[in-house]
């Protein structure tokens, strides 16, 4: 579990997040929602340490990030998995090069059992016969896999994923969630998951925390945001045409049930 | 204002210099990426090395017998003036003016595209020292290899010079070839040979500290890239006024 206790930041005098606190559950899908700008970002990077928050307090399971030495902080990141939205493979490396990086640089396991493990990582993602490939070759999406066979290589205990969907069409982008998800369950780990994207809140949205102008405003599962009386989650969840034309729907004829 | 600026950029280096300075998390790893970088930024850069040296050896054999021609200067001195400009200054300072476009814009971009493409954060995020990872195989690198591209510029550029006195009739071969041995002195190919290590920690790390700390995109990438060449041949000239003020006097 991560705790997010009071986080204060600012840039050149510009408060971008204001008193921020927040819960993310080990075993679930953790969101953090809203608009472009909201210090969605600023407070993912403050999470996994590459920003440091003017105040506050960051608990990953009891532990604080912000009064930890450079050497507690090193460890933690061995227990940290994550996905960069422009999924950051190291383009030297092939795919089995990028999932095997965490495994040499952290693991005494011998070369054939480095090797097995990427490839059973590989494997999880949907990705045989691609290791020997280079990141430049495959598709956005099948980057986005690669990073996160990447993210799972050493079993983390947290898993960050900065905007995944971002760049996908929908029908991967609905693959990537469901694959986040079932990694999340399947090996317990604290999942958040930064986006901007309805279809990944209203698919995989277990704990949604929603930003607005550097501050909490709203906290819930996928069930209840429908029915939240927060104006600005509204105007952010009915952004867009469908949407808006479901709430209409639903409005009218109380369930979308039997639309043909 | 421009210098208290340079201070700041001054004292950022000498932090990330700290930073890259550290004992690597893995040797094995630390090794693999060395003898990599020696083949990217070494021993690709032989051909060019090579070419430059041979034409500009040749360049300084014609200009010296044109310009020092008299009864008075024995004809040998062709030979001598140019195996000593040679040594002295071209094999180490102007070499790595080049070295520095070629090698320096490679190494800012490389690191720099990986800033922007959130590899280094990805680096970080692993608790890997991306500074240390990334940064010191290249210093390394460079710094052992550059001693080699200097001593094979030194014989290119003589041979430059002894085709001259082959293919033209601007001096005779047997006179630029005592003029390369007379007054030898072995102490030039040293200096050289120190110049060059210093220059090659110089293209390298400074380069790299631009490329490192790239915010932006594709257009800031390329800004790093000349700042890290413009800087570099400002402190090669700079330590080529120190060493030389230190070693030759």
């Amino acid at each position: 579990m991560i705790e997010v206790k009071n986080v204060t930041k600012a840039f050149d005098g510009r408060t971008v997040l204001h008193n921020i606190n927040a819960t993310f559950h080990t075993g679930k899908t953790n969101l953090i929602i809203g608009q472009s700008g909201s210090g969605k970002t600023v407070l993912m990077k403050s999470l996994v340490g590459l920003l440091r928050p003017d105040d506050g307090e960051i608990l990953f399971d009891g532990r604080n990030l912000l009064a930890m030495k450079q050497e507690e902080i090193k460890n933690l990141r061995k227990e940290i998995g994550m996905l960069f939205q422009g999924s950051a493979l190291f383009d030297s490396e092939t795919v089995l090069g990028n999932v095997m990086f965490p495994l040499v640089m952290f693991t005494n396991m011998g070369r054939g059992e480095m090797r097995d493990r990427a490839l059973f990582c590989i494997e999880r993602v949907n990705l045989k016969g691609a290791e020997n490939k280079y990141p430049a070759e495959i598709s956005g999406g099948m980057q986005k896999r690669v990073a996160i066979a990447r993210a799972i290589a050493l079993n983390p205990k947290y898993l960050f994923c900065d905007e995944p969907n971002s760049g996908l069409d929908p029908k991967t982008s609905i693959l990537i969630d469901e694959l986040l998800s079932d990694i999340t369950h399947e090996y317990n780990i604290t999942t958040v998951i930064n986006t901007h994207d309805m279809n990944s809140v209203l698919g995989i949205g277990e704990n949604i925390v929603f930003i607005n102008k550097g501050h909490r405003e709203w906290v819930g599962d996928m069930s209840q945001i429908y029915n939240t009386s927060n104006e600005a989650l509204n105007d952010f969840v009915f952004a867009t045409r469908l949407f808006q034309e479901v709430r209409e729907y639903v409005a009218e004829h109380g369930t979308i049930a039997q639309r043909k | 204002m421009i210098l208290t600026s340079a201070i700041g950029t001054f004292g950022r280096y000498c932090l990330f210099i700290k930073k890259v300075f550290a004992l690597p998390d893995r040797w094995s790893v630390f090794l693999r990426r060395t003898v990599t970088e020696i083949s990217k930024l070494g021993v690709d850069s032989i051909p060019l090395v090579m070419i430059i040296s041979v034409f500009i050896g040749a360049v300084i054999a014609i200009q010296m017998q044109l310009n020092i021609a008299s009864p008075l200067i024995p004809a040998y001195s062709v030979g001598l003036a140019t195996r000593d400009i040679v040594l002295l200054e071209f094999s180490n300072s102007i070499l790595c003016l080049i070295l520095a476009g070629k090698v320096g814009s490679n190494i800012a971009s490389e690191i720099g595209t990986m800033r922007v493409t959130e590899q280094i954060d990805a680096l970080e995020i692993m608790g890997v020292n991306s500074a240390n990872y990334l940064v010191l195989p290249k210093i390394v690198a460079f710094v052992l290899f550059m001693p080699v591209l200097v001593a094979l510029c030194m014989g290119t550029s003589l041979v430059g010079g002894y085709l001259v006195a082959v293919f033209t009739d601007l001096i005779t071969v047997s006179k630029y070839v005592y003029g390369l041995q007379a007054l030898f002195q072995e102490w030039y190919v040293w200096y050289g040979l120190i110049k060059s290590l210093v220059f090659a920690f110089i293209i390298a790390s400074t380069s790299s500290f631009y490329g490192y700390y790239v915010s932006g995109g594709a257009l800031q990438v390329g800004k790093a890239s000349t700042d890290g060449v413009v800087s570099s041949s400002i402190f090669i000239l700079l330590f080529d006024v120190i060493l030389t003020k230190l070693l030759l006097q």
